[in-house]
């Protein structure tokens, strides 16, 4: 049984490991700085279906293949399937993982689905009942754009603030093992709402969440940022980073040096005309389930703390003038299993 | 020098529409609505025949343009049917930009294929 | 301390990037008045054949056919990156308009997707341009108003 610590934070009694991950990304992730550390790069972002939205789930089918194939495992032998995406209904998780007929929960938490799936992974493999679990999600850029802003084709000018949305997915098989990285413990976010109402400053929106749920781990865990080698959040981008810094500053907390963003990371801000940096489920997850989780596997990271953001909106909700409802979850990942932190 | 008048009037348009964008937060959509209905409006008022006559397709072209040609129609529909053409003039004035826009997006749709940007 | 919306508004306001104006306007003015003159000389060329009337028309419904063309090509969405309003004021963004959701909603079919969705960019110009008309129409009729 996981311990708690605070009110949201929970610590894992025997720490699952992440047994494998994977991430595939079309074609403008395999062209940006972070091309090495996908698993596979699709250039033709249809994957050869008819829609974007079938092709966004052969986005995520892949991924839950490559993470199985790694951890030379059959569909048969995975207890759970925790999958969910952007699109209404959950329909590229759906359709994407259907035919490995792995018992299945669906899930919404927009981008900050990767580390809600994580950490439930986290919470569920502690018992060791339900075991192994895959936890996978995806966004494709033209699905996204359908279905958030305008069609494909329509002339439009992006703000400085926009984001694009990554056409990716990422995988991650969690289960008991020996092997690090081990996932040790997790805090489950709050819904944040300051009154954000630009969706083309989705960053600015999720700055808080990702803030205050950071400070309620460092805070139930008694911890300060200099324990930890690296803090990565989803999809703040360049605008979202900046106030994430303030946020904590005026908390005195200031985790600048060891801090990167997915959304930051997976695009050339110079060179690949991204605007404020890369979004969507699909950013965080193949960061995470890539070059993150190969930084632990070869040692160049050890106590990581892995805390993706989402924004909780629809568009009947904008439309309708609501602001914008914004959560993280955080994961702690760690290649040693003992606990850094009193009592966990 | 007719064609620096169209590329001044047309251009100084298109920049009011540009500042909208820059420094509103109104929507690529309601800035259309709003010229179409500043132009029906300006022509209305008939202010606007004097940018058409001063510079041709610089005040014609732009979605005031339109506007302007409903207007119009629905002056010239007054004119000839009385108080039921204000029900008429708007779309016959406006029919042939509206009936092309129609078959030609029709068109496109049904030859062309979605693809991704990048 | 607990922040308020109010000032975190302040807060982002002093982090977003500015707009690139110095860029942007002059961009837009470029592209939307090269657009103009291409209807201005489609227009001279026609009159040699059409009377003014049919002329300025369709030099319109040239523009409407070039836009939904490079519109169904990727060509004006790369253009409208650069231009902004450049493309979005003049008829061709209107013909965009409809041509982009046309194109990018056949995937659901011919009439609930192509269909229905054609007009759901463009709709609202025709909506509120029609009714301006229509009022200015009971109003001239009334009092001559522009007459």
């Amino acid at each position: 049984m996981p311990i708690a610590l605070g009110r949201s934070t929970f610590a894992m009694n025997r720490p699952p490991s992440i047994l494998s991950s994977a991430a595939v990304g079309g074609k403008k992730e395999g062209e940006g700085p972070m091309a090495q550390w996908f698993d596979e790069i699709q250039n033709d972002t249809t994957f050869g279906e008819k829609t974007w939205e079938k092709a966004e789930s052969r986005f995520q089918q892949r991924a839950c293949e490559l993470a199985l194939k790694k951890a030379k495992m059959a569909p048969e032998q995975v207890k759970l399937l925790l999958a969910g995406d952007l699109l209404n209904q959950c329909i590229s998780s759906s359709y994407g993982v259907k035919e490995l007929l792995i018992p299945f929960f669906g899930l919404y938490g927009a981008c900050s689905t990767m580390t809600e799936a994580l950490a439930l992974a986290g919470l569920l493999g502690d018992n060791r009942v339900i075991d192994p679990i895959l936890a996978v999600t995806s966004s494709h850029f033209c699905s996204a754009e359908r279905q958030f802003r305008y069609p494909l084709e329509y002339g439009g000018q992006r703000p400085p603030t926009a984001q694009w949305t990554a056409t990716a997915s990422g995988a991650a098989l969690v289960g008991k093992s020996s092997k690090p990285p081990y996932l040790k413990a997790v805090t489950i976010g709050t819904i944040q709402d300051l009154g954000v109402h630009d969706i083309n400053n989705m960053g600015a929106a999720m700055a808080p969440a990702a803030a205050a749920t950071l400070l309620t781990f460092f805070q139930d865990t008694g911890t300060q940022p200099h324990q930890y080698d690296g803090i990565f959040t989803g999809d703040l981008g360049q605008v979202g980073t900046k106030l994430f810094y303030q946020l904590l500053a005026q908390q005195q907390v200031n985790v600048t040096s060891i801090h990167q963003d997915c959304g930051c990371l997976i695009f050339d801000q110079k060179t690949q005309d991204v605007h404020a940096g890369g979004s969507g489920c699909g950013c965080a997850a193949s960061m995470g389930c890539g070059y993150l989780m190969r930084q632990l596997e070869m040692g160049k990271l050890h106590q990581v703390l892995f805390l993706a953001t989402g924004a909780l909106m629809s568009t009947v909700s904008c439309q309708q003038g609501c602001s914008i409802p914004c959560i993280s979850h955080l994961v702690y990942l760690s290649t040693d299993p003992a606990p850094v932190f009193q009592g966990g | 020098m007719q064609y620096f008048y169209v590329f001044l009037v047309g251009g100084a348009l298109c920049a009011i529409g540009q500042i909208l964008i820059d420094y509103t937060k109104l929507t690529p959509a309601r800035i259309l609505t709003s010229y179409v209905v500043a132009g029906v409006i300006l022509g209305g008022l008939g202010i606007y025949q004097y940018l058409i006559d001063f510079a041709g397709a610089g005040a014609a072209v732009p979605l005031t343009g339109f506007g302007n040609l409903m207007a119009q129609g629905v002056r010239d529909a007054v004119d000839q049917y009385g108080l039921i053409g204000a029900l008429m003039g708007g779309f016959t004035a406006g029919s042939a930009g509206l009936a092309a826009a129609i078959l030609f997006g029709l068109l496109a749709a049904l030859i062309f294929k979605p693809k991704d940007k990048s | 301390m607990k922040l308020t919306p109010q000032q975190y508004d302040a807060m982002i306001q002093k982090t977003v990037p500015a707009t690139q104006s110095g860029r942007t306007i002059p961009a837009a003015f470029l592209v939307g008045g090269l657009i103009c003159m291409l209807g201005q000389g489609l227009t001279d060329l026609y009159k040699l054949f059409l009377d003014q009337q049919q002329a300025s028309t369709l030099a319109s419904v040239t523009l409407v056919f070039l836009s939904a063309l490079t519109t169904g090509l990727g060509l004006y969405p790369k253009l409208a990156k650069f231009a902004g309003a450049g493309t979005l004021v003049p008829i061709t963004g209107f013909s965009n308009a409809v041509t982009s959701p046309a194109l990018e909603f056949k995937s659901e079919g011919f009439v609930l997707g192509l269909g229905a969705k054609l007009f759901t960019l463009s709709g609202p110009v025709i909506v509120y341009g029609i009714v301006t008309s229509i009022l200015y129409g009971v109003l001239y009729y009334f009092t001559g108003l522009g007459g």
